[in-house]
């Protein structure tokens, strides 16, 4: 069986889009072969997997796992804000938002 | 920005044949959040109800609030949908800083419920249509933070030159209710969308799950549509109006985008996909951002928290202790209390049904507390375009009124002053009464003495009477009733004034 690429350098350049990374050409190239190996080896293991075998999210078969509906107050809003690189008042302070429209 | 061309709605109507679904979005009224423990206050100090988990800090795990999937399975049932058996969380993910932890954790392809309808009861120019809306699903999500746009155009997203966000309301558990596309509403489509929300709402409401409060966000209307020449056509492309925060909004933005859409594919144009935004103030709505690759989210299976499998010995349970369905809870109220149905059609195009209902409750009278909600209360809530639930008037004020009423201390003028008194903030009705000074003069003395004024002033009004024309005895009624400000009992004053002239009134 012959290489066949599992994810293309456009899906990659997608991806980085998406996830707001700015990623040079030379960057994805590297980064769409490593993510192909990485996909390759997980399609091996599907490949062990039979058709009855559900795709697993959780591993451990536990259900329903809740808390009770009781509020309780965790952070003041100085200690909320304490680790934030930039504030207002009481709010976080953020970068304009959708600039690229 | 240039104004969209919009064509008159009959026009529309005649070349289009529009298809809706509509998305609501409930805050539910959990003490807590729904991934962790933080309170849900509205209104409370920015930033002061968050924790490592709502706020995305590295290492924080999510725990499910049991009274949260209590709430959606409750709602799945009063709207006739079917239950998962097993369903998982999935993060959504996208980066908007309303949501720190740059996803959303929501549901995806298995949704707690699904597969329902909701029976609507639709006020129409021809009278109560009757029609049934196909629910697809009604899943859990969480709420997102509010940005502040500081800086550029104030307010707007566009040229703002940096945003202040506010998490309280980040993680506050939401129920997102999705209609399946609905057909056939033809020229009624306005209505059919203001009718199914307002239905929702009344369910929602007698869920006791939320607060349903429109103006505050706690249920919140995406409107979709399209339009398409015949019905036998494909569905054309649709826009998604956001947040549309009122019923009647939700009737105009429906009404508004037809005609838009209309006036877009008579000139030859195209729908285009997007996200719109609907502006109360003007009634119109204008482009936002274009869905086109924005519905990437990626969406998987959320690892930090495990499924949900509703014991069906509770999902039962939960059924049979649902409150009675408003509608069949309508046609009983009908009989018991003797309305017809042109009274009960005004009764639920006031949307007041809950509010009468809650007045007979607290121990008023029907006939009266039908006569305050759907007359005076929504009179003055039309006049100021809001909900008659929002006026801050309660049932219990009503009732309180009306016993003041019947005890002698209020008349008719003078309650409806205290009403508002009371929308106006000044208290509860005795509050207003004590506060204003409104008390019905039931002393006869200062009767008696304004009586004696006005025969003074109307001297050929004796002689009227004692001839027989009993109906002059208005124009001294008037003019006590003028002397007190008001806060005289007509009837009290006319007795009185009868009694003076030693004359039988007759009945
Ligand atoms: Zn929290």
């Amino acid at each position: 069986m012959g290489f066949m690429p599992t994810i293309s350098r456009d899906e990659v350049a997608h991806l980085a889009r998406l996830a707001r990374l700015d990623l040079r050409e030379d960057e994805l190239d590297h980064y769409a072969e490593q993510l192909d190996i990485i996909l390759a080896s997980v399609a091996r293991v599907a490949e062990v997997a039979a058709a009855d075998v559900p795709a697993t999210s959780h591993p451990i078969p536990l259900t329903n796992v809740m808390r009770a509906d009781v509020a309780r107050v965790w952070l003041t809003a100085e200690e909320a804000l304490s680790g934030a690189p930039a504030s207002d008042g009481r709010r976080f302070r953020v970068p304009r938002i959708l600039d690229e429209e | 920005m240039t104004a969209d061309a919009v064509i008159p709605f009959d026009d529309a109507i005649a070349a289009f044949d529009p298809v809706m679904g509509l998305e609501v979005h409930v805050e539910l009224s959990t003490a807590s959040k729904m991934f962790c423990s933080c309170p849900t206050e509205f209104g409370a100090e920015p930033n002061s109800q968050v924790c490592p988990v709502c706020l995305g800090l590295p290492g924080a795990l999510p725990a499910v609030n049991a009274a949260a999937i209590e709430a959606a399975i409750r709602i799945g049932l009063a709207l006739n949908c079917s239950v998962a058996e097993w369903c998982r969380f999935a993060r959504k993910n996208y980066f908007y800083p309303d949501m720190p932890k740059n996803f959303q954790t929501s549901q995806y392809d298995e949704p707690i419920c699904f597969d329902g309808y909701l029976d609507v009861d639709v006020p129409t120019a021809d009278g109560i249509k009757k029609v049934r809306i196909e629910i697809e699903r009604a899943h859990m999500e969480e709420d997102t933070g509010k940005a502040l746009h500081v800086g550029g155009s104030t307010g707007r997203i566009h040229g703002a030159d940096f945003s202040l966000v506010d998490y309280n309301r980040a993680g506050i558990p939401l129920i997102e209710i999705v209609t399946r596309p609905i057909e056939g509403a033809e020229q009624f489509a306005p209505e059919v969308a203001r009718a199914y929300v307002a239905a929702l709402r009344e369910i929602l409401r007698s869920l006791d799950v939320s607060d349903v409060r429109m103006e505050q966000g706690s249920l919140r209307c995406d409107v979709n549509l399209s339009l398409r020449r015949t019905p036998a056509d494909p569905l054309g492309t649709r826009s998604e109006t956001k947040n549309v925060n009122s019923l009647r909004s939700v009737e105009r933005a429906v009404r508004y985008e037809i005609g838009r859409q209309a006036a877009l594919l008579q000139a030859g144009g195209k729908v285009v996909q997007e996200t719109r935004h609907w502006h109360e103030d003007t009634g119109v709505t204008t482009s936002g951002r274009s869905k086109e690759g924005a519905e990437d989210y990626r969406y998987f299976p959320e690892p930090d928290l495990l499924p949900i499998a509703p014991d069906p010995a509770w999902v039962e349970e939960l059924r049979a202790t649902l409150p009675e369905n408003p509608a069949v809870r309508r046609a009983r109220l009908a009989t018991e209390w003797g309305l017809t149905d042109f009274e009960m059609d005004s009764l639920i195009n006031a949307g007041a049904l809950d509010l009468v209902i809650a007045t007979v409750a607290a121990g008023g009278d029907q006939a009266r507390a039908r006569k305050w909600w759907t007359g005076e209360l929504t009179r003055i809530a039309n006049d100021r375009g809001v909900d008659v639930h929002d006026l801050g008037v309660t049932p219990e004020h009503v009732v309180r009124i009306e016993t003041l009423i019947s005890e002698g201390a209020l008349n008719d003028k003078l309650a409806r002053q205290v009403i508002e008194g009371v929308i106006a903030g000044e208290g509860d009705p005795d509050a207003v009464v004590a506060s204003r000074g409104l008390a019905v003069v039931s002393d006869d003395g200062p009767l008696l003495a304004a009586i004696d004024e006005a025969l003074a002033a109307n001297p050929d009004v004796i002689e009227k009477i004692m001839g027989g024309k009993q109906q002059a005895a208005g124009v001294i009624v008037g003019a006590v009733m003028k002397a007190t400000r008001g806060q005289a009992d007509a009837a009290r004053v006319r007795a009185l004034l009868f009694d003076k002239l030693g004359v039988v009134e007759e009945a």
